[in-house]
Parts: structure tokens; sequence; C-alpha cells
């Protein structure tokens, strides 16, 4: 298993804890009195979930077991894969962040975290698709 | 890798692009850039990535990798049935996302036939696999 996909198998699984203490968290807001913010997090956890879980352990383990591009560079360069799980999981930090204070308490400043988030997901996912794309082959 | 796993890997990938270009929309409107029709691309957004990239994906993948001999005879299943899974899959990604787009008296028929043609996707897909879930040649 190449260290990349280490990164993302065990942030992958960081995330699923997260995504349950989020969900956890929404369900008991009421009953425990939480604070308002936290009744917020349930588009959070949903995202944490696919994209933070499912989307990047799928990341992960296709770039360790799809056909290899060369015998040289069997994964292709590594600093695109590098970058797009950095952008992935910059996107997710931005979001965990900015969408519940957002909507409690909108202001320019979370609307533009929640921009920037889109923008470095949406960037991670594109960046993904053309550094695979090459390895859906025979063999 | 097969050439219907080739077709339907390519497919999701077009799927995850869509569908995360869908949600960066989405959430850069959230954050006060430009407005959508968020009735429209939120249920595109869901159906392009839960069946068309996961799902999808998922399949292709099985497909791929599952154990195709037993000691017998070949379990790799007819491609034929895979191609007619793999079509109507995405038939019903289409027939679903335009129904959650469309008019509504027609809004309610063309999600059902595209959930109609995703559960006979599985369905299919789901048979032809069935005798694929077995030990390797190696572990018998």
């Amino acid at each position: 298993m190449p260290p990349l996909t280490r990164w993302y198998v065990r942030l992958s699984f960081t995330y699923l804890v997260l995504a349950l203490v989020a969900s956890t968290a929404g369900a008991a807001q009421q009953p425990l009195g939480l604070p308002g913010w936290v009744a917020a997090l349930g588009p959070v956890a949903v995202h944490l979930f696919v994209v933070g879980w499912i989307t990047q352990m799928i990341f992960g383990v296709a770039y360790w077991m799809f056909p290899r591009r060369s015998a040289a560079m069997p994964r292709g360069d590594p600093a695109p894969a590098v970058a797009t799980l950095a952008l992935l999981n910059a996107g997710l930090l931005l979001r965990i962040v900015a969408e519940p204070w957002h909507a409690t308490r909108p202001s320019s400043l979370t609307g533009g975290m929640l921009v920037a988030s889109a923008m470095a997901q949406w960037l991670a996912g594109v960046w993904w698709v053309v550094m695979m794309w090459p390895r859906v082959k025979e063999r | 890798m097969p050439a219907p796993s080739r077709w339907a890997i390519r497919a999701a990938l077009v799927y995850l692009l869509l569908g995360f270009t869908a949600g960066a929309v989405l959430l850069a409107a959230k954050g006060g850039l430009g407005s959508v029709p968020w009735r429209v691309l939120h249920p595109l957004h869901i159906e392009w990535l839960l069946v068309g990239w996961t799902a999808q994906l998922t399949m292709g993948v099985a497909y791929w990798i599952f154990p195709r001999v037993s000691l017998r005879r070949d379990v790799s299943g007819s491609p034929r049935m895979v191609w007619l899974a793999f079509a109507m899959l995405n038939v019903g990604i289409w027939l679903a996302g335009i129904g959650a787009i469309a008019p509504r008296p027609l809004e309610g028929t063309v999600t059902l036939l595209g959930r109609l043609c995703e559960v006979s996707a599985a369905v299919v897909f789901a048979r032809v696999m069935w005798p694929r879930v077995r030990p390797g040649l190696a572990q018998m």
C-alpha cells in the first residue's frame, strides 16, 4: 500500500468517526439543550460521511489498486495526487468550521470560507479524475 | 480490467465530476456567490454522487476483481447481462434526475421509471455476481 493511500485511508477512518460524532451531537442537541449551532451540523455530518469517509476511502484504494500507468511511474506523478489529498481535506475542514457558523451568524467571512471550501473540493475531484482516467485500462 | 468494468468506472468518474460540480455550485451559493435553483440542482447532486459515482464505481470494480473461476466451472457471468445492468443503471440515473426537475404532472412518473430501471439494474447485477461471491482458487 503506497504512503499516499495510507494517508487517504487513515483520514477516511477519522472522518467516519467525526461524521458519527456530528450526527450524534445533532440528535442530542434538543434533548440535552446543546448550543444552537449544533443543530446546523446535519449537512456537515452527511458530507463528512459521504466525502470524508466513502469518497476518500475510494480515492485511496483506487490509487493503490487500479492498473499501473507505466513501469517507470506506476501511479503517475505523485505531486497532483498529494495536491488532491490536501485540497479535499482543506475543503472539508473549512466546511466543518464554516457551515454551522454561517448558519447561525452569517457574514462575508463565513460566506467566503464556504466558497473557498467549494472550490477546494471541486478542484480535488477534477484533479483526481484527470489523474486516474489513464489508469482505467485493460492491464 | 474487463471492458464492462472500464466503461462503468469511466462513467462513474464522469458522474463524480458532475456531482462535485453541482455540489460546489450549491455550496458556493450558500456562501453568497450567486443564486441557484436549489430544487433542481440538489436532487441531481445526490443522484449523480450516490448512484452514478459510488454505486456504479463499486459495481465496476466488483465485476473486475471478484473471483471468476471455481474448481468446476467459469463463473464470471454473462458479459451481455452486465452490459444490460450498466445500461439500465445509467438510463435510470438520467430518468430519476430528469424526474426531479420535470414539471409537476410528469415528475412522479419519470422518477418512478428511473427508479424501476435502477432496481432492475441492481437485480440483474446481483444475479450475475452472486456465484462469484466465493473463495478464490488460491484459497481452495
